[in-house]
């Protein structure tokens, strides 16, 4: 049996690392006595896999993880009871919102992926101007970040995977920062995911001018099916006892 | 008191590893302060990552936030790149549980594990906001503590200090709550700062150094007097009687990022007879209480099902002594739901029996197995009372090969008491000689991993009067071990630096003179010493040279029977005499047998506070002939068995 896990990360917990997140989810299956699988070898590891990586600091309103249940075991999981007892034993700011059993040959969360929408609040800018930068790197044929990559200097072009990118409006900095609170602009974008996800961060560094990232929240994560259409990894419409995959 | 969060929390994208800043660790507690409870901020003087898993603190904060007098929070130090943002910011340091200034507590309590800390606890104070100098502090400000193993020498941080703690703090801390408490609800007015210092003084186990007036003759020390008729000449370290009464932490704290020994720890007991006389944590925590093995049964199977951990370790300073081990190993791996569990055995015995509980319990990943000979001749083991047979050693590895490990890795110190050219010489040759034992097993995939310390002596302990080695013997000596194993790829050897092992042993058996070294060394930016990027070598060379002070004198020069150290006014309940005496049989090659499983010969630890080894069985454990009295075990011996049917032969009756 395999489930598909929907959570999100808010609070401080979001200054955790997604390798961290992993030995939380590990801990709590655990903790919950949910009968995960495990690998083979002298190393057996809980079978769970995750979709892309969330960068340390930014916080998620659609995370997913993919848990391989014993099959010899698998009677004894509801699913539809799952989400409550994983968000029971995670630690707070974490929480699993919906759980469905997917198919044996469902494609994992790392291949089926393709884009995911981003809430960015930045700051120590206004709307004319962060407007002004959005036009212009929809305009262009090409956004050019460079980075570096073993040691080397890497251009790489991240036009083809800015999807979309809208100015939301101005916002007021939350509580959490020092001093006065700032006014901001929140923007949404889309963006790609092959063959390289593209980070918020290295898109506003690409910017003309470049905008300082405040808060950024992924609020979801898409498929492309063949069509051209997209779906999220489980359809927000969807209820917990239907199987989804590829039957 | 209000959260300095809000201040914090957008520096924290511009840090390394965030998460160590955030406290949200499962265990973790918020509570009320209020203007009635003693609030204490219990501070690791080194990163989370480090600070976290010491269970010391853990203890504590537990015990005082179940007191209703006590609200207990913790603190860790910032990062360099961390701490540079909170200085440009006026950020001072905060606790992690409810992101407290530490202003906002009454006290602010340091675990020291290490001496290349002390910097770093200046650098936390200052942090704070406080004056660093404790005469220089106000009346409204926390009182400064430490505590840990370091505190039986707190010489050289004595001028930045209010009071020390020597021993185990679950009693005492208490004790300190309520006087502080009586004092806070008598307005802690100004000018009582120094009054309630005198009557914290008067409790056992705490130490106020502003209360004794240090007089030297030349160098040496004339005299430590108490400052008042009511303040004791010498202090005694604090001991509870028995583990049992104190099965905590009860809630062990599970962090959201890596730490170090990331897993269960449970202590199964605590002190150590052994009598090595390197070994400081042997001598001042005596005497041997075990944990009651039904006790250690339950935290166990409680602490994995609460934490969700799979790694449990069984702590204590040698964990194959613990009568229960056998059965609570059997439990451990055969409970339900326990068979992804691992347990880990940090400080273990060198011998067959050892190596036969390490396969129960690990029983897929057989990668690597760790032994401590210490020395690396018989001679030099009877000097160190380390009386590990080389029978035990090749027994042990011998058995460990044969049951699937290929890696060992073996401690050895360099630079002991009488050591000569031919002793360090010997680690070369044993390792050679466990190399060729792996290869009869696995051929070229076996290996021997050697790590070399230099020796530095400790204070109250038999080794205190002895002068170090100088750095550049130490060099001479590890070049002798590389030389002899260069050719061989089976045996790898890493050494810790020489030149760090000087200062941890300028700081060692330092007196309050040595308190200005520290000062100037933190002045110039010298934190995180215990860190290799940090460490500055000559930075501290350069601050003894500034205040005066000479290394030889506090570093290689043998101390004199009649001499007053730095110390002895600070009691582990070991006699002077005692020490001294077992000082002069390691001289002589004489070893000690363990008085756990033998008679009493009086070093004054139980006998001066009324207490006694708490020990569940009466005879020594089976295997191994390390000062037990018991046949060894043949040198071609396999492990030996560890089937239940054995257990009853050891187990408590």
């Amino acid at each position: 049996m395999r489930l598909r896990v929907e959570f999100t990360k808010f609070g401080k917990i979001r200054f955790t690392s997604h390798r961290d997140v992993a030995r939380m989810w590990e801990r709590a299956i655990r903790r919950a006595e949910l009968p995960i699988s495990y690998s083979e070898g002298f190393n057996p590891r809980p079978k769970m896999s995750f979709g892309l990586a969330l960068s340390t600091c930014h916080q998620s309103d659609a995370e997913y993880i993919d848990l391989e249940i014993d099959p010899q075991q698998a009677s004894t999981v509801a699913p539809d009871s799952v989400a409550d007892l994983l968000t029971q034993h995670l630690p707070d700011g974490l929480e699993a919102v919906r759980v469905v059993e997917i198919d044996r040959k469902t494609p994992s969360l790392q291949q089926a992926v393709t884009s995911c929408t981003w809430q960015i609040d930045v700051i120590d800018t206004d709307e004319e101007t962060a407007a002004a930068a959005v036009a212009r790197a929809l305009a262009a044929e090409e956004l050019i970040m460079r980075r570096q990559r073993k040691g080397k200097d890497v251009v790489d072009d991240l036009r083809p995977q800015l999807i979309n990118l809208e100015i939301i409006g101005p916002i007021i900095t939350g509580p959490d920062i020092s001093g006065p609170n700032e006014e901001g602009v929140r923007m949404v974008a889309e963006l790609g995911t092959k063959p390289r996800s593209v980070r918020p961060s290295e898109l506003l560094a690409a910017l003309e001018p470049p905008l300082t990232e405040w808060r950024v929240t992924r609020l979801n994560q898409w498929i492309t099916d063949d069509d051209g259409s997209r779906r999220e990894p489980i359809p927000r419409q969807l209820s917990s006892s239907a199987p989804l995959g590829a039957t | 008191m209000t959260s300095v969060w809000p201040r914090l929390e957008h520096l924290l994208p511009q840090v390394q590893k965030p998460a160590r800043y955030i406290g949200c660790e499962d265990g973790a507690q918020a509570p009320d302060h209020g203007p009635g409870p003693v609030s204490w901020l219990l501070t690791y003087p080194d990163t989370y990552e480090v600070g976290l898993p010491n269970q010391g603190l853990q203890i504590l904060y537990e015990i005082l936030n179940e007191r209703p007098d006590a609200a207990a929070e913790r603190s860790y130090a910032p990062w360099s790149d961390l701490e540079a943002l909170m200085r440009r910011d006026r950020v001072p340091l905060f606790s992690v549980d409810n992101h407290l200034a530490a202003t906002d507590f009454d006290v602010i309590a340091f675990n020291l594990s290490a001496e290349l800390v002390y910097t770093n606890v200046l650098n936390c104070i200052d942090l704070s906001g406080i004056a660093v100098r404790s005469l220089d502090r106000k009346d409204s400000d926390p009182l400064v503590a430490i505590g840990g193993h370091c505190a039986y020498n707190p010489e050289p941080l004595a001028d930045f200090v209010d009071f020390v703690v020597l021993g185990d703090g679950e009693e005492v801390v208490g004790e300190i709550t309520t006087v502080l408490a009586e004092w806070k609800r008598g307005g802690r007015g100004p000018g009582t700062r120094e009054g309630v210092l005198r009557t914290l003084a008067g409790i056992s186990g705490v130490y106020v150094p502003s209360m004794y007036e240090v007089s030297y003759d030349g160098p040496r020390i004339a005299e430590v007097a108490p400052r008042f008729a009511d303040v004791p000449e010498q202090v005694e370290k604090r001991t509870v009687a028995d583990l049992a009464d104190w099965p905590y932490p009860k809630s062990q704290l599970v962090p959201l990022t890596e730490v170090v020994h990331d897993r269960l720890n449970v202590e199964v007991f605590r002190g150590c007879t052994r009598g090595c006389r390197f070994c400081q944590a042997g001598m001042i925590t005596r005497p041997v209480r075990e944990r009651p093995a039904e006790q250690v049964r339950s935290m166990i199977t409680n602490g994995l099902k609460r934490t969700g951990y799979d790694e449990v370790a069984l702590t204590s300073l040698s964990t194959a002594d613990f009568s229960g081990i056998q059965q609570v190993i059997a439990d451990t791996v055969s409970e339900p739901g326990c068979d992804q569990v691992s347990v880990a055995l940090p400080s273990l015995r060198v011998d067959a029996f050892t190596v036969g509980i390490a396969a129960q319990i690990q029983r897929a990943r057989r990668t690597g197995l760790t032994f401590a000979p210490e020395a690396g001749s018989w001679r030099m083991r009877q000097v160190i009372n380390k009386m590990i047979s080389e029978d035990d050693l090749f027994g042990a590895v011998e058995s460990a090969y044969s049951q699937g490990w290929r890696r060992m890795k073996l401690y050895f110190l360099t630079g002991l008491p009488t050591e000569t050219d031919p002793d360090t010489a010997g680690i070369a040759e044993l390792a050679t000689k466990c190399a060729e034992l792996g290869r009869a097993h696995h051929g070229g995939a076996a290996s021997v991993t050697v790590s070399v310390g230099g020796f530095v002596p400790k204070s109250n302990t038999p080794f205190q009067w002895f002068g170090q080695n100088t750095s550049a013997e130490l060099n001479r000596k590890i070049g002798l071990i590389r030389d002899a194993t260069r050719r061989n790829r089976a045996v790898k050897l890493k050494w810790h630096d020489p030149r760090a092992t000087l200062i941890e042993g300028i700081a060692s058996r330092g007196d309050r003179r040595i308190g200005a070294v520290i000062e100037y060394v933190w002045r110039r930016g010298g934190v995180f010493q215990e860190w290799s990027e940090h460490f500055n070598h000559d930075l501290w060379l350069e601050a003894m040279v500034a205040c005066g002070l000479d290394v030889d004198w506090y570093v290689h020069r043998h101390r004199e029977e009649d001499e007053i150290l730095p110390w002895d006014h600070l009691s582990a309940g070991l006699h002077k005499d005692f020490l001294w005496q077992d000082w002069r049989d390691a001289l002589d090659e004489v070893g000690l047998e363990d008085c756990r499983w033998t008679p009493c010969y009086d070093c004054g630890a139980c006998t001066g506070y009324g207490v006694e080894h708490v020990v569940a069985s009466a005879t020594p454990p089976a295997g191994g002939s390390q000062g037990t009295g018991v046949a060894q075990s043949p040198t071609t011996g396999t492990a030996v068995s560890v089937e239940p049917r054995l257990v009853a032969g050891v187990a408590p009756s």
